[in-house]
């Protein structure tokens, strides 16, 4: 009457069901997708091939540069404000919590063009140095610098309270135990969440299309889409979109390992 | 007043709260220079609080604390300056795990001190010989054992030259079979005569050790006086049950026996 199924059995069946649901997925797309189209449409190997050298020169070099300035701003202005949370002097505390709060909160299409449009306009006749790169720098940096500074702030704080006790009891001065014993160790702790933060600032830097920049000044996204539209076709798109995971899976596994690593220190 | 005539640590009329919680109700005690005075006392009797007040790192609420002749609780005085006459050894030792051995002895005498790098390194390789780990100078502090941690935290303070040493509980973190090591070379500090503040659990080292002994409980200093006295011989039935305690852990005391006269079992 009742038919009881041994555990071998019930595993068999269970398995056999999740794969005959992934089967059938993939099948459906590939018969349903009209992928003559799709290949018509996205990758045509003689225009992709035209791509070349430039996409790679200009572009992806472009991307590059703009995400690690950006980076680079926005993780000493993260130390700031990281630094500004943990103040013993309370109106410090509260600008890093407004800034945080504020710059966390605002899509960073709205940053960047704040910075395009409202800078030039506050500081009539001074210019952001570095021209589009300065800007692109100030536009990312402000956003990354919300985020790394409460990475940051976890950072210091998993740092043992005995460490700056012991530094303390051997002469450091409040500020030199920070730089010399505390930061050093904190930073080992946010490697990998700063690396993630790299990875998010990599994309973001397609948002530099909105400021308005010269043909040599195109990032992987604005390039592509350019000539998306010269040539009619989205080839250019598929292949800046390739340029992008070329740069982001290589360094997410560096972060997975960076993860595994600190878990096996700890 | 000059200062050879004054106690290497004089602690006056010292009170400590954390918020509601009285943790120092009023200690005086003097120590003198080459003297080793071993603290004692149940949890929570402010023991620690006490050593740590020493240097400041816990502020006393009131009452004061000189060192050397200088007072360390005075509000201009420069404390980091004065912190480097102090060594402190801590229970977890607290070592800087992102730099080897050598490195935890260098780098406080080279951004404090301003000790040249040649010098700074010398003074680390004698004093990393002194604690007998002079073959560890490479390795991280992960890489060593409690026992040789707690022997470097040691000569790293020794490294800044200090006058007066302080040991929070220093073998309580520590294997059984790793504390030897550990006393042995606290032994041999006490021998070349510097001053000494420990405080412990270790009866047997308070003993031998000690010039001189405190016990204390529920913030105050009950009973003080030569090691052999207070660990041998105690006055105060407070002593007597703690050190019972201590002894002999698997007599548990019975409810409500804790004036038991039973002198403290021999050592």
């Amino acid at each position: 009457m009742t038919s009881r199924l041994t555990r071998r059995q019930r595993r068999r069946i269970s398995q056999g069901v999740q794969y005959a649901v992934f089967v059938a997925v993939l099948v459906l797309i590939g018969l349903g997708a009209d992928w003559d189209r799709l290949q018509n449409q996205f990758a045509q190997k003689d225009l992709a091939s035209e791509l070349f050298p430039d996409i790679i020169t200009i572009a992806l070099r472009n991307t590059v540069v703009y995400t690690v300035s950006g980076f680079v701003f926005g993780l000493v202005l993260g130390l700031v404000i990281a630094l500004m949370r943990l103040s013993s002097v309370a109106p410090y505390r509260w600008v890093a919590s407004v800034y945080i709060e504020i710059f966390r909160g605002l899509p960073a299409l709205l940053i960047f063009i704040f910075v395009g449009v409202a800078v030039p306009l506050a500081f009539p006749g001074t210019e952001i140095p570095g021209g589009t790169y300065g800007k692109v720098a100030l536009g990312l940096g402000l956003v990354a610098a919300a985020y790394m500074a409460e990475t940051i702030r976890a950072g210091i704080q998993a740092v043992p309270k005995g460490q700056m006790e012991a530094a303390r009891s051997l002469g450091f001065s409040h500020a030199r135990a920070m730089v010399s014993v505390v930061i050093p160790q904190a930073f080992r702790i946010v490697i990998p969440p700063l690396t993630n933060e790299l990875v998010l600032l990599f994309k973001d830097s397609s948002l530099v299309l909105f400021l308005g920049v010269t043909l040599q000044e195109r990032e992987l996204t604005k390039f592509g889409r350019d000539l998306a539209s010269q040539t009619a076709n989205s080839t250019p798109i598929l292949v800046a979109g390739l340029c992008y995971l070329l740069v982001t899976v290589p360094l997410s596994i560096v972060v997975r390992r960076l993860e595994a690593r600190a878990d096996k220190a700890r | 007043m000059s200062s050879m005539d004054r106690p290497e640590i004089e602690i006056r009329g010292l009170h400590k709260s954390f918020g509601d919680n009285e943790v120092l109700r009023g200690i005086d005690l003097d120590i003198g220079r080459g003297e080793v005075v071993c603290v004692i006392g149940p949890s929570g009797s402010g023991k620690s609080t006490l050593l740590r007040c020493v240097n400041l790192l816990e502020e006393p609420t009131a009452g004061q604390v000189f060192v050397g002749g200088t007072e360390v609780t005075d509000l201009d005085v420069d404390i980091d300056a004065v912190r480097r006459r102090i060594g402190m050894v801590f229970q977890q030792f607290n070592l800087f795990p992102h730099v080897t051995v050598t490195e935890n002895l260098t780098l406080p005498q080279r951004r404090v001190l301003r000790r040249d790098k040649a010098e700074a390194f010398e003074v680390a390789r004698r004093n990393l010989e002194r604690v007998g780990l002079a073959d560890k100078a490479d390795a991280y502090p992960s890489q060593l054992s409690g026992g040789q941690q707690q022997r470097v935290a040691i000569a790293r303070a020794l490294s800044m030259g200090p006058e007066v040493m302080l040991f929070d509980e220093p073998t309580s973190a520590l294997d059984p079979e790793l504390v030897g090591e550990v006393l042995a070379v606290m032994r041999q500090l006490a021998a070349e005569g510097m001053t000494m503040m420990v405080v412990t659990h270790e009866m047997s080292f308070a003993r031998e050790v000690a010039d001189r002994v405190v016990f204390m409980d529920g913030g105050v200093i009950v009973e003080e006086g030569p090691a052999e006295r207070v660990v041998g011989d105690p006055q105060q039935v407070r002593t007597r049950n703690f050190l019972m305690r201590i002894l002999d852990p698997a007599a548990a005391e019975q409810p409500g026996d804790t004036t038991s006269e039973r002198p403290a079992k021999e050592l």
